[in-house]
């Protein structure tokens, strides 16, 4: 593409509006395919504020059962802020503010009577570094069902433990040294810890920030594989940077601009046939 | 005269050859054609140039301080004539004090021996003629190394390189002093406590039950031989200690977890100094108020509930100390607790763990090295703490753990055993020797513990 075919791009100081072209502001709605049938997580009319300052604009996107959802975008648009809404994450931002409605199975997890401890274990996390506890490999994975009160026994919690680390592929790693520091870890299998410490409290949806962004390729493509097993049991949504991987992972993609959803639809259609000339000037490598 | 400004003289010649070598540098480097010809900056030149000129002069001067009571000893005592200097070893020592006296006060005891007075006057000449010969030694050595360095500087001396294994010296020396001190000062207990296991065993000294120690001047006194049992000593210190601890520990955390996790920022930058202003109170304001207000309080409540409580309480004293050593906790444990990194505290939140379980289950664990060391540092000064001791727990060397009685510590036993007047080799002074040795011993094993204990959690944490 060369600069004549969009006119509208050339300067850098252009308002997001003049940048959307000849769209209209009530055409600003998000392009592509935003819903699905049966989902999992419905979001609507989604603003968040820091303070006086918007960093997400009615947003409005479903989120599918047993699939993987890529948010894609550059730098500072809000993917990380949106991610964090979806298990009220935003709560300990004291500046943080949270418009529109979330519903995780048809109940609005912004609703004063929702409490978020069953919430957040329903809807785990990921973090883009690993964050593994000043605590034992085994002890880490049991975080979760210790404090939910998930077992009545220590074989139960042996179990949970065992399961979650073989869904996240690091059984073999580490069942000889359970008792170590989780910290010893590599950086990779740090991260595939703190994913079987999500797992372990049974979450229907996980969340994962840039999961990969502090790893190494080989690291990476394990964590990948993983996602891709995991898909299988819950509905997962992903923040990444690497086109590569969101099209490796995801069967949906989210791309996100300057606090608005510009375009949603199928992984291979978004990365083959954009239809917003924003998703596809970010995608072609023209943005961010 | 000179030799009491030595060292102003040796200071001003090193200022003076800085400015010598920087000027002389940028000359050099004018002469190369710009500053960037230079190996170094031109202040690395002065200061190297300052550097060799100071030290030297310098290190004799110390060698000098060191020797020179020897020295001028030696040679006096060779001066002496032959009946004095053929005294034995003690009675010499006397006689050598007493010509220092004369040569420094012009005290005299008594009828003057002229040939005491005779070498007074040759000691203080040694002293004079001795010291001159110091002085000019050490200009010399200023001199002469400056010089040489002053000579060497062109635009290839890496005199950055050169200043930086200088500075090396420097630090090391310094570490050095310090190490040497302690070594110093532990030997020095040391032997004074081996002199007092010369007259008490230190089975009787270690196992002993009974403290007293006031020996008599004459044999028939009553009383006349003490008891140097240690025990009641150090069972009272660990009792008070305990006190403390017991208010310190948990009010200090508890406030530290408050401040740093809970507390609004505004809130928490004015509360925190506040909190620290309790460290600077003078210690013996708190024995004061110990010994006036607390004890007295103490005892009325003791009696109210038909409790005897002694009118001097080691529950006194404890509580006080107590809320003294809080801001040793609580300071230190807040800062290693904000330190603990968000990504932690997200990760605890997002499985669903509420604040506190957080707190508990993540963070303090995180943040246990620093909060060890805190309380490490806060026992320290629990042990160590006297003023508060003398007011309001008392001197009875009681053996109890009741925290209703009077009891005494080793802090306030040693200060007791050493003020007035005493003769240094008794067995009643040199015992305040063998308790600081003790004590010693204890702090040492103490750092050894939490030492482990914080390595053990450091690795989970890393
Ligand atoms: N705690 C906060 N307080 C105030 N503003 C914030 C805060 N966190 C994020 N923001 C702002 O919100 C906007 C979106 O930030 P966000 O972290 O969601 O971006 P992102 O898409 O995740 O970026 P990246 O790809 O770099 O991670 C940014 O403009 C950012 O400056
Ligand atoms: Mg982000």
């Amino acid at each position: 593409m060369t600069e004549q075919t969009f006119p509208l791009y050339g300067g850098k100081a252009a308002s997001l509006q003049e940048r959307l072209g000849d769209a209209s502001p009530q055409e600003r709605k998000t392009v592509g395919t935003p819903f699905v049938d049966d989902p999992r997580m419905t979001c609507r009319e989604v603003d968040v504020f820091y303070g006086g300052k918007q960093a997400i604009s009615k947003v409005s996107i479903d989120i599918g059962r047993n699939q993987v959802l890529a948010m894609i975008g550059p730098s500072g648009c809000g993917k990380s802020t949106f991610l964090r809404c979806l298990n009220r994450m935003n709560d300990t931002v004291g500046a943080c503010r949270v418009e529109g409605e979330i519903r995780l199975d048809g109940i609005n997890i912004y609703d004063p009577t929702v409490d978020v401890v069953p919430l957040r274990a329903r809807v785990g996390m990921v973090f883009q570094k690993p964050n593994p506890f000043p605590k034992s490999i085994y002890d880490n994975v049991a975080y979760g069902p210790r404090i939910h009160g998930l077992t009545k026994d220590k074989n139960e919690l042996d179990e949970i433990v065992e399961t979650s680390l073989h869904k996240a592929g690091l059984w073999e790693e580490v069942k000889d040294r359970l008792r170590e520091p989780g910290t010893g870890l590599s950086g990779g299998q740090q991260q595939r810890l703190c994913i079987a410490r999500a797992i372990a409290v049974s979450p229907e949806v996980i969340l994962m920030d840039e999961p990969c962004s502090a790893l190494d390729p080989i690291a990476t493509a394990k964590v990948e594989e993983l996602i891709a097993e995991l898909r299988t049991q819950y509905s997962i949504v992903i923040v990444t940077h690497a086109m590569q991987q969101a099209s490796r992972v995801s069967q949906r993609t989210a791309y996100f601009h300057l606090g608005d959803l510009i375009e949603v639809g199928p992984t291979e259609r978004i990365f083959t046939n954009p239809r917003h000339k924003l998703t596809e000037d970010y995608i072609t490598g023209r943005f961010g | 005269m000179l030799y009491t400004s030595l060292l102003p003289i040796i200071l001003a010649l090193a200022v003076a050859s800085f400015f010598l070598g920087q000027r002389r540098a940028e000359r050099v480097a004018q002469a190369a054609g710009g500053l960037r010809q230079l190996h170094s900056l031109p202040s690395h030149y002065g200061v190297f140039v300052a550097l060799c000129c100071a030290l030297p002069g310098f290190v004799v001067f110390l060698v000098w301080m060191a020797c020179e009571e020897h020295v001028i000893t030696a040679m006096v005592a060779s001066g002496l004539p032959e009946a004095l200097r053929n005294l034995p070893a003690n009675e010499l020592s006397l006689v050598i004090n007493e010509i220092k006296n004369i040569a420094f006060g012009g005290f005299t005891a008594g009828g003057g021996n002229p040939a005491v007075e005779a070498a007074a006057s040759s000691y203080l000449d040694h002293l004079h003629g001795l010291r001159n010969i110091v002085v000019a030694v050490a200009v010399v050595t200023c001199l002469l190394p400056g010089w040489w360095a002053l000579g060497r500087i062109d635009k290839d001396l890496r005199a950055r390189n050169l200043v930086e294994g200088m500075a090396r010296v420097v630090l090391l020396g310094c570490a050095t002093v310090a190490v040497l001190t302690t070594v110093g000062i532990v030997l020095s207990v040391v032997f004074e406590a081996l002199r007092f296991f010369q007259s008490v065993s230190p089975s009787d000294f270690l196992f002993g039950l009974q403290w007293s120690p006031q020996i008599a001047m004459r044999a028939d006194q009553v009383g006349s031989s003490g008891a140097f049992g240690a025990v009641p000593v150090f069972v009272g210190t660990f009792l008070i200690a305990s006190i403390a601890m017991a208010v310190a520990i948990p009010v200090g955390l508890l406030s530290a977890i408050y401040l740093s996790e809970y507390a609004a920022p505004t809130l928490r930058s004015w509360a925190k100094p506040a909190l620290e202003i309790l460290a600077g109170i003078p210690t013996v304001v708190y024995g004061f108020f110990a010994a006036l207000t607390v004890a007295p309080a103490i005892r009325d409540l003791g009696a109210m509930l038909g409790l005897s409580v002694a009118s001097e309480s080691a529950l006194a004293a404890g509580l006080i100390m107590g809320v003294m050593i809080i801001p040793f906790v609580s300071s230190l444990s807040d800062d290693v607790i904000h330190a603990v990194p968000q990504s932690l505290r997200d990760g605890s939140l997002a499985m669903g763990a509420t604040r506190f379980e957080t707190i508990r289950h993540v963070v303090v664990p995180a943040a246990l090295p620093g909060i060890v060391g805190s309380i490490l540092l806060a026992i320290s000064r629990a042990v160590g703490e006297t003023m508060i001791v003398v007011m309001a727990a008392g001197l009875s060397a009681n053996l109890s753990v009741n925290p209703l009685a009077a009891v005494t510590t080793v802090t306030v036993q040693i200060v007791t055993l050493l003020v007035g007047d005493q003769e240094f080799d008794s067995p009643k002074t040199l015992a305040a020797f063998a308790l600081g040795l003790l004590l010693f011993f204890f702090t040492l094993i103490l750092n050894f513990i939490a030492l482990r204990v914080v390595r053990r959690y450091r690795e989970h944490y890393e």
